[in-house]
């Protein structure tokens, strides 16, 4: 490839804002720790934020860049760059991005900016934050452009070391145990996914994404599992089955599905909150993201063996978790399970998609329709939840750390744009047609439907709880008799205004205009289900 | 004439509206926000009088779409696309009519109010989404409509967000439409499946080309509509949020919740009729439940003391009415009496909201009185509203409800006993209607000496003419509004009918030749049309006025003649009435079966095993465990150099003799170049 490496250039230009935000950062806290402790760090935080900042913004910059560069339509990895890197293992440095990936580059290089926003006063070692923060994004870039095991793998597990540090250190009073368990139950995720790699590897002699999917769209992937892997002469499918769970496990800790969610609440609530907007606005999506590129291309057939018990765990995520916020009174964590729901629907489409058997081509074009509606709902979660955890910051500024729905109340009245815009929001997670939310949503029920009615039908149930939930939200904060301590509750400022606004925009834009999106994403969907084999 | 009609102006203006009210409105002058708000709603109804003016010249039906689709995908695509047929136009008559004269009574209503910005920006809001409801090319536009003017009713029921009983009240409309949609969304998904479309045109040319296609997946359709109808116009089991959504602002009342948005269900089922025309099944049940709605509404109404809850159980009867009338198939009366329904209720709420005003917000039956004298416009122009729904010839609701009960009686699918309900309902309708009538406006004031608020001190007295000029318009048309359709037994020419024909044009033909499930089978449907005379309904005319005119008897005989008779009544029959009082105590089932198990499941099982039990304990066991292993692991990380060595010793044997005895065959010298090790 002689192109330009405009990928492996927005992977490290995260990396070296990170490195330039230590040195220089800890440089200026070093000295002024010495002498006057009260000046200095100021100087030296908004220097670390600038930083942040200007970088997470020229990395959307150069990411609109390759949107713009994107030719749509084409279900192609483009922007490849291929180079041997570890040949006796067979490994390669190779990277490309189709519209999955470029539309999950693009989130993240959104999801950054406003979580440093919504971190901008935080306290304490700011340098290291914010270096940790453009840490964890060159983690998010590699991961979504890696097309081969290994090389995804070390950015995969990139992502977690910096978000195990930032709700470690800044986390809330329950931080201890809420990082552990977020470390623990991925990297229990990671190991099983390493060690299902590492199976394939040794019966395919591959690590790369696309080799595998060819082999397993070939139907030569069970061959090579039952030849090379004959292990106590277990039969072949067998043990491909027990490869599907490894790497199953690792992808339904990180996404999560039911029942691996349970490290979710207490990280979401417990991480700082321009980390929660991280962990739910990009990290989620590494989970879906991996369903949908390396599992669903590779293990179709063990989906299709699997599939009523995955479609009840996916109904079941969709279903109980706006039940479980019900009884939630943090906001974090109620936003953290209905994220947890909105999830739930793209792995329903998933699993529906990989379940239904037939060749015919409208059953074809149906499935592509439905993980359409899949990826538009992975951006559309990502922008969404990002922007209602940036509203929970809002808050929490104000109010010293409340984000109880019971603190508040009426807040309506002294703080009207704040209530107008979060609504705004609150409606687009519901899924208000005309908003982005209801798009995908829509997409991927009506193209569930006809391959599993019944999952649909129940998971609508789902639809239904979310909205009370949010709007118990809506009422118990801002309507109501003016709670009297919150009198003085400042309304957005300006410049608030001014930064949710494209946010908000966009949530029309991808209500009204979705073709924005699904024009990139088609030619991927299409390209994913002629590649699925049963 | 077919050029562009520009119908998408006649949404765009509402929707400019609320943009400028909503975003600047705060900061501008009361005049010049209702300035806004009133412009914003004139030009679509001069719009819409001037297509109704050239109607006659436009080829049929007429579409208008966007250029580029709303959503495109590989299998689906859907369109920004508005039509126009004589539905439509009927439609937007009464939106835009009635809407703008509910803006002009607004302007002066809530002058005094706090938000009053908001509150035109909202009805700015709720008008936008009802004209995309109605002028909608396809199933899923006409979704945004639907969801559109739920929000709009949200944001109104709760404009006084303070109260608890508003906000309340808001979010139980919303939710419960919600359950609604549960119904039109699996029905649209349905749709897709079979038809690969959700444009009205393509869905209905596919029909009538398989005329084999009797009930099956179209009566599952069918059904899923209706459910979706039954929560946004308030039928059974899905009516209860309507009574609540009382607590907005009256002229919020009168046209979101009695004479538009409530009807959207209505227009929704005859604008896909044909599908119902395929499933006898489907219409049976539309009709069961508006007949049953009917009656079940009008008794609660009977007893209620609240002047606008009177008129909101009043609403949820007329529209089972209306219900009645689209399962008997009858969808151009249905239609009718949606319109003169619209003049009159419309009337009767803002009649009521005058009355309300007059009295400094008293909204008890039992503390007014003797208002005749006190507000003499409002009077007669209530006095119109309550003759035209009582059914009196010649009033506006006679000639409508007559038509519906007509078709009742005379269709395979009603029969006797839905007829008997209607006009027992009538009964009842007349009734309660005298009764608020009589309560109201005659015999002395029983308010309670205005003590309780100084600024109301002063005597009742009548609204200002910005109020009084709606008040008046609609009592004219709902005097004369139902000449429209007056029936040819009666020697009229029955304009309405003829006029909306073309748009119903496949209505009856196919039910009378059902064979399909259902028909036959089903216990109310006689499966024979009864031949009717014009002479047969010249008497069940008679018959209705006759029946509307005992309900003023016996309202007259309670309430102004013996008035002790009803305390009477009441205290003999205290058993009976206090099921009435307490409306069946329906909505406190709905609580115990619903909405409790679902919090108490929330809370104990879900919240509080899982969450605390699973998650916070798998949490505890997991940083036990990992602190555990820490410890080893510290013990591991010695820094003692020799230890080191120990365990790379120790692990290197074991990999060594896992890799001889464990696994098998391979060697470790060929990893990497051969992957058959095991």
């Amino acid at each position: 490839m002689t192109t330009f490496p405009l990928l492996t250039l927005l992977t490290f230009l995260p990396l070296v804002g990170a490195l330039l935000i230590l040195v220089t950062g800890q440089a200026a806290s070093a000295s002024s720790d010495r002498l006057v402790r009260r000046d200095r760090p100021e100087r030296s935080h908004a220097h670390a934020r600038a930083l942040a900042m200007g970088f997470s913004l020229a990395a959307l910059l150069l990411t609109l860049g390759l949107w713009h560069a994107f030719r749509s339509g084409s279900g192609a990895m483009q922007f490849q760059e291929q180079h041997a890197w570890i040949p006796s293992l067979n490994i390669q440095y190779r990277l490309g991005v189709d519209g999955l990936g470029l539309l999950m580059v693009l989130l993240s290089a959104i999801v950054v900016p406003i979580a440093i926003a919504a971190s901008w006063r935080v306290k304490g070692r700011v340098p290291l934050y914010f270096s940790l923060v453009l840490l964890l994004q060159a983690g998010l870039f590699g991961t979504f452009t890696a097309l081969n095991f290994f090389h995804w793998f070390l950015f995969w597990e990139l992502s977690l070391i910096p978000a195990f540090f930032l709700i470690r250190l800044w986390g809330g009073a329950q931080r201890a145990s809420a990082a552990t368990q977020f470390f623990v139950y991925t990297m229990v995720g990671s190991v099983a996914l390493l060690l299902a790699f590492l199976g394939l590897f040794l019966a395919t002699g591959s690590f790369d994404f696309i080799d595998l999917a060819a082999l397993a769209h070939n139907g030569q992937l069970l061959p090579a599992i039952t030849q090379n892997l004959g292990w106590h002469g277990m039969a072949g499918d067998r043990v491909a089955l027990i490869l599907f769970f490894a790497a199953l496990l690792g992808f339904a800790v990180k996404v999560p599905m039911m029942p691996f969610h349970t490290w979710l609440p207490a990280a979401y609530a417990e991480a700082p909150t321009g980390t929660t907007i991280l962990l739910t606005g990009a990290m989620s999506k590494m989970g879906v993201y991996g369903f949908l590129r390396i599992l669903l291309p590779i293990f179709s057939q063990q989906i299709l063996w699997m599939r009523k018990p995955l479609l009840v765990l996916a109904v079941a995520t969709i279903v109980f978790s706006p039940w479980a916020a019900f009884a939630q009174k943090d906001l974090k964590r109620i936003f953290a399970y209905s994220s947890v729901n909105h999830l739930g629907y793209c792995l329903l489409g998933i699993f529906a998609v990989a379940g239904s058997s037939g060749d015919s081509p409208m059953l074809l074009t149906q499935r592509a329709a439905a993980l359409d509606g899949v990826i538009l709902q992975m951006f559309n979660h990502g922008l969404t939840a990002s922007v209602l955890f940036w509203f929970v910051a809002l808050i929490e500024k104000r109010s010293n750390g409340l984000r109880g729905i019971n603190d508040f109340g009426g807040l309506r009245k002294v703080a009207p744009v704040f209530c107008g815009l979060m609504g705004i929001a609150l409606f687009s997670s519901l899924g208000l047609p005309g908003l982005n939310g209801f798009i995908g949503e829509f997409l991927i029920l009506k193209g569930v439907f006809p391959l599993a009615p019944w999952a649909t039908a129940i998971s609508l149930f789902g639809l239904l709880v979310t909205a009370i939930v949010l709007l118990t939200v809506l009422q118990r904060v801002f309507s109501g008799p003016l709670n009297p301590r919150w009198s003085g509750f400042a309304d957005l400022t300006l410049r608030e205004t001014v930064v949710l606004a494209p946010a908000i925009a966009l949530m029309f834009l991808l209500g009204l205009y979705p073709q924005v999106v699904l024009g990139v994403i088609n030619g991927t969907a299409l390209a994913v289900t002629a590649q699925l084999k049963f | 004439m077919n050029g562009m009609l520009h119908l998408w102006l006649i949404a765009l203006f509402p929707l400019a509206g609320f943009a400028i009210n909503g975003m600047i409105g705060r900061r501008m002058p009361r005049a010049a926000v209702s300035a806004i708000a009133l412009l914003a709603t004139f030009v679509p109804l001069a719009l819409v009088t001037n297509i109704a003016l050239h109607f006659s010249q436009l080829t049929l039906p007429y579409v208008e779409k966007f250029a580029t689709p709303w959503i495109q995908t590989s299998a689906f695509h859907a369109e920004f696309a508005f039509s126009l047929d004589q539905l439509t136009l009927i439609m937007l008559g009464v939106v835009t009519g009635v809407g703008f004269l509910i803006h002009v009574y607004s302007v002066s209503y809530m002058a005094d109010e706090d938000g009053y910005w908001r509150f035109f920006a909202y009805l700015n809001l709720f008008m936008f989404f009802m004209s995309v409801l109605v002028l909608a090319e396809n199933f899923l536009l006409m979704f945004v409509g639907w969801e559109g003017v739920g929000l709009a009713s949200y944001l109104l029921i709760g404009f006084y967000y303070t109260r608890k009983s508003a906000a309340d009240a808001g979010k139980k409309a919303f939710i419960v439409n919600r359950i609604g949609d549960f119904g039109f969304l699996l029905a649209m998904f349905l749709l897709v499946a079979h038809f690969r479309s959700l444009s009205f045109a393509s869905v209905f040319s596919q029909i009538s080309s398989h005329p084999e296609w009797q009930g099956g997946f179209l009566t599952a359709i069918a059904l899923f509509l209706v459910l979706g109808a039954a929560g946004k116009s308030a039928q059974i089991p899905l009516y209860v949020w309507l009574p609540d959504a009382m607590e907005g602002p009256t002229p919020v009342s009168a046209l979101i919740h009695e004479a538009t948005m409530v009807t959207a269900g209505i227009y929704m089922i005859v604008r896909v009729h044909m599908i119902f025309d395929r499933s006898p099944l489907a219409l049976s049940v539309v009709a069961i439940i508006g007949a049953a709605t009917a009656l079940f509404a009008a008794t609660i109404g009977v007893v209620q003391t609240d002047i606008k809850r009177v008129l909101a159980y009043s609403t949820v009867s007329q529209l089972g009415y209306m219900f009645l009338g689209c399962g008997v198939a009858a969808y151009s009366a249905t239609i009718f009496h949606l319109v003169t329904h619209a003049f009159f209720k419309g009337l009767l709420f803002l009649a009521a909201g005058s009355v309300i005003h007059a009295l400094g917000g008293e909204q008890d039956l039992r503390q007014m009185g003797g208002l005749r004298r006190a507000t003499p416009i409002t009077f007669w122009t209530m006095t119109a509203g309550v003759f035209a729904i009582a059914g009196f010839f010649p009033f506006a609701g006679f000639f409508s409800k007559d038509a519906i009960l007509h078709e009742a009686f005379r269709s395979p699918n009603g029969g006797f006993l839905l007829w008997f309900i209607g006009i027992f309902t009538a009964f009842l309708t007349s009734f309660y209607m005298f009764r608020l009538w009589y309560l109201a406006f005659f015999g002395r004031s029983r308010a309670v000496a205005h003590t309780s608020s100084q600024a109301h001190a002063h005597a009742p007295h009548e609204s200002s003419w910005v109020m009084l000029a709606p008040l008046v318009i609609l009592a004219l048309l709902s005097v004369v509004g139902g000449w429209m359709g007056w029936p040819e037994a009666l020697r009229g020419s029955d304009w309405f009918g003829h006029f909306l024909a073309p748009a119903l044009n496949n209505a009856a033909p196919s039910l009378n030749s059902a064979q399909g499930e259902g028909a036959s089978g089903f216990i109310l449907s006689q499966r024979v049309v009864v031949e009717t005379s014009p002479h047969l309904e010249r008497v069940l005319s008679g018959l209705a006025v006759l029946i509307a005119a005992l309900g003023w008897f016996a309202a007259d005989t309670f309430y102004r003649r013996s008035p002790e008779l009803p305390i009477r009544l009441a205290t003999a029959f205290s058993g009976p009435r206090s099921i009435l009082v307490n409306k069946y105590w329906i909505d406190e089932i709905y609580h115990a079966v619903i909405v409790r198990p679902l919090l108490l499941t929330s809370r104990f099982v879900l919240g509080g095993a899982v969450e605390g039990a699973v998650v916070q304990g798998s949490g505890r066991a997991f940083s036990g465990a990992a602190n555990g292993l820490g410890a080893v692991l510290r013990r591991i990380q010695s820094g003692n150099i020799r230890s080191y060595a120990g365990w790379l010793a120790f692990g290197a044997a074991a990999m060594l003799l896992l890799s001889y005895f464990g696994f098998g065959t391979g060697t470790v010298s060929n990893w990497g170049t051969h992957f058959k090790i095991w």
